[in-house]
């Protein structure tokens, strides 16, 4: 341990601790900006400045050490005056339009101030960059807004491995941009978000969607239907000052009604079907694999009600993430084969609202609107793929990110916390708990298992409330292995297969497994990827944490959310049984293929622009 | 590469073997990211300037993001993404020279070479850049071209000026 001071005070702080983090031990507040614990530590924006005996110049107290005997000093004349010059020097350089902004009252530069009680008289400089590049479909980059402060760089090159964001030219002229001309439009963005959350100002934020979501809402001739992902509930509170892993599922369906939607349907529903067409499209690519082989014949094949396939690759992976489906496309293009088919849990539910819904409720599919409140900025873009459509009609028409909806219900003037708990509507509202699972990384993958083991083997997965512990978690790649015995008679050909599985979220992680399938050194036959680290409840959708455990307090929510309901197992889903007999007829039958599956497209790493 | 005839005549080896010499450099290198100023340079070495494709090759061999790269190649002022004309117009823009018209100085030779700063003419005769302050400032606004300097310069007069290097 090192001792030290701090104001006076004595603390012991543990070896490689910065001021900053002994500061904070004794309760003193030292304002930072650039900041961001655990991702982004470079001491770019110098607000954190502190006094330390010796030290001719002050030192920025988030990325020195701690070392023994030092006297910091955080509150003297030259400090205050340090910060607020430095604080001064980035306002003079910044719109101050903050009654217009979507940041305001979120926005940490703002919260800095209220520290350093800047001087309103600071001066109004030269303004450097002053542009806003909307030609993505999911971020927008507002260039006047931005600080500097680089966290974006960090989490889109260190954190998300794909590297769009980088500081361009220098000194005045110096911006964060995708290089070049390039939009961020153009480049091999994949649109995962991550930037727009780690951002303390409005210089990166979602393409808004919530002006058309409103028109839709004003118009009499649209039938307005509304579906949420499993991770919003365990999220939305946030935004109204709930504690982070707050489940208001209740709530959340209550001011969607009050909204003015017209159908208020669960995404989770959508999650279990795709469990159902996931799972059997995975056996459908193992006995492929196993005929491939000459291991079982074809006629077994036609018995078991699947298909001849030649082709099959595996190991299969999941694709209900577009951030990653976009990621694979830039930069493993020779792996789309081993994507499930499967479109996203969302866009399945859209197709089946304008169809199987829509019949139903006499409505024409191109009188529907579908709203999707997503915890994904990628969502945004992929409604825009032109894959998305079926009978003309897209899927999909506005995707909210959780940020959106929140500032959507505040400005309904909806009063969230006095909200009774309301339910989802019939027929695409009831799920299992396994779907709640899905907005957490490893959900999807245990969901699957829990549905094909029991399949495949007639029991239930062999594991303690029926979690797959190895692939639940932070780490970034996890691994699980089940051997199949004493299959069921139909499967007993499986028996003895070890199911070896991987599960990683955030696209470095995708990206090492997607390296060892290129060099034919994967060990799995199963893989589920997310876009973002720890899943869609750190989404590049979702309310900016201000809680360091957010995404733990998220996960443990969705895993209490599953373990509250009755049925956890997506093929328990009595909805999904019955629209199955009503609608769809078998998995990966002829209505499944038109409306619940997709293609994918070969795109160059460099993106369009070059 | 369109500009391959208009660049000088002493230079023997073709655009291939141009690339093959890059490939090289970059695997001595050891296409480490903490080389990339190094692999820089030999490239605009070997190419005179870096262009875009050049920069995709380093891209795709480093296995880096272009948008990385162009923020180093931006961030230095040695490294160039146009090629270098024969003269090079730096025009000051220095508190002096800005105070009394740098500006209209590169608006007026903006039109007359019909390029933006940075850029080059088609026929390779100037390149435009400008500079903080080129130590001429008792006599701004003050405008060098290789290695001539003139100084309070009038912007009607740019165009005689500029004849001379024709
Ligand atoms: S980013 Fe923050 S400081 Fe800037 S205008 Fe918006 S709210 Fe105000
Ligand atoms: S959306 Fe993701 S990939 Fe795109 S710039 Fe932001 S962090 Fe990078
Ligand atoms: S865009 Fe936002 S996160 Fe990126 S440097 Fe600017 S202020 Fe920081
Ligand atoms: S918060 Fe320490 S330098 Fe920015």
């Amino acid at each position: 341990m090192i001792n030290l001071t701090v104001n006076g005070k004595s603390v012991s702080v543990p070896e490689g601790a910065t001021i900053l983090d002994a500061a904070r031990k004794l309760n003193v507040k030292i304002p930072t900006l650039c900041h961001l614990e655990n991702i982004h530590k470079t001491g770019s924006c110098r607000i954190c400045m502190v006094e330390v005996e010796g030290a001719r110049t002050l030192q920025a107290s988030c990325v020195t050490p701690a070392s023994e005997g030092m006297v910091v000093r955080t509150n003297t004349e030259r400090v205050r005056e340090s910060r607020k010059i430095m604080y001064e020097l980035i306002l003079s350089d910044h719109p101050k339009d903050c009654l217009s902004c979507s940041r305001n009252k979120s926005c940490e530069l703002q919260a800095v101030g209220e520290i350093i009680q800047a001087d309103e008289s600071s001066y109004e400089g030269e303004k450097s960059k002053e542009y806003i590049d909307e030609s993505s479909p999911s971020i927008v980059r507002d260039a006047a807004k931005c600080i500097l402060c680089r966290r974006c760089v960090t989490i889109c090159n260190e954190v998300q491995g794909v590297g769009i964001l980088n500081a361009q030219d220098r000194g005045f002229a110096s911006a964060i941009s995708a290089g070049g001309k390039t939009l961020l439009g153009q480049a091999a963005c994949t649109n995962c978000g991550q930037c727009t959350v780690v951002c303390p100002v409005n210089a990166l934020h979602e393409k808004d969607s919530t002006q058309d979501v409103w028109a839709a809402l004003a118009n009499p001739a649209k039938t307005v239907v509304v579906q949420t992902a499993p991770a919003i509930r365990a999220a939305l509170g946030e935004e109204f000052g709930y504690e982070a892993g707050t489940l208001v599922t209740g709530k959340m369906a209550s001011a969607l009604r009050d909204m003015g939607f017209d159908h208020v349907f669960d995404t989770n529903f959508a999650a279990d079907l795709t469990i159902i067409e996931e799972g059997t499209e995975f056996l459908n690519r193992i006995v492929g694999m196993l005929y491939q082989k000459g291991a079982i014949s074809a006629k077994k094949i036609d018995e078991l009600g699947l298909h001849r396939n030649v082709n099959a690759t595996i190991p299969m992976i999941t694709s209900c993430s577009p951030g990653w489906i976009k990621f694979i496309e830039h930069y493993y293009p020779g792996q789309l084969g081993n994507v499930s088919s499967c479109k996203s849990p969302h866009m399945m539910l859209g197709a089946l609202a304008k169809s199987y819904f829509a019949e139903k409720i006499g409505v024409r599919p191109e009188d529907m609107y579908v709203v999707s409140i997503m915890p994904c900025t990628a969502k945004k873009y992929e409604i825009t793929r032109p894959e998305m459509v079926n009978g003309g009609v897209a899927n999909v028409d506005a995707v909210l990110t959780t940020r959106e909806l929140a500032r959507m219900i505040k400005e309904a003037g909806i009063n969230f916390e006095k909200l009774a708990d309301g339910g989802f509507d019939s027929p695409l509202g009831l799920s299992s708990g396994a779907a709640d699972i899905f907005g957490s990384t490893g959900g999807v993958m245990e969901a699957a298992l829990r549905t094909v083991y029991e399949l495949v083997t007639g029991r239930q997965l062999p594991f303690d409330k029926l979690h797959v512990a190895p692939i639940a978690g932070f780490e970034r790649i996890k691994t699980a292995e089940l051997v199949i015995e004493n299959a069921k008679e139909e499967w007993a050909f499986l028996n003895g297969v070890a199911v070896k599985v991987a599960v990683t979220s955030g696209l470095v992680g995708a990206g090492i497994l997607m390296n060892e399938i290129k060099d034919g050194e994967s060990l799995y036959l199963f893989i589920e990827v997310m876009g973002c680290p720890g899943g869609c409840i750190n989404g590049g959708g979702q309310p900016r944490p201000r809680d360091e455990k957010a995404k733990e307090k998220r996960m443990a929510a969705l895993y209490r959310e599953d373990e509250g309901k009755k049925i956890r197992k997506s093929h328990e889903n009595p909805d999904i049984v019955k629209i199955y007999e009503e609608f769809l007829g078998k998995p990966l039958g002829h209505t499944s293929h038109e409306l619940l599956h997709t293609t994918y497209t070969v795109r160059g790493r460099h993106g369009a622009a070059n | 590469m369109s500009n391959n005839e208009t660049q000088c005549g002493c230079c023997e080896i073709n655009e291939n073997e141009k690339f093959s010499l890059l490939r090289q450099t970059i695997e001595k290198y050891e296409a480490k990211e903490s080389n990339l100023i190094q692999i820089l340079h030999m490239a605009q070495a070997i190419f005179g300037y870096l262009p875009e494709n050049v920069l995709i090759t380093i891209a795709d061999e480093m296995n880096l993001s272009m948008s990385r790269i162009q923020g180093v190649v931006s961030f230095y002022s040695l490294f160039s993404t146009q090629p270098k004309g024969k003269h090079t117009i730096k025009v000051c823009l220095g508190t002096a020279c800005y105070v009394r018209g740098g500006s209209k100085i590169v608006e007026r030779i903006k039109e007359l070479l019909e390029i933006d700063v940075g850029e080059t003419t088609k026929d390779m005769t100037f390149s435009l850049e400008v500079m903080r302050c080129i130590g001429a400032c008792g006599l701004a606004p003050a405008i060098a071209i290789d290695d001539t300097v003139y100084k309070r310069v009038n912007p009607n007069k740019l165009r005689q000026i500029l004849a001379q290097y024709e």
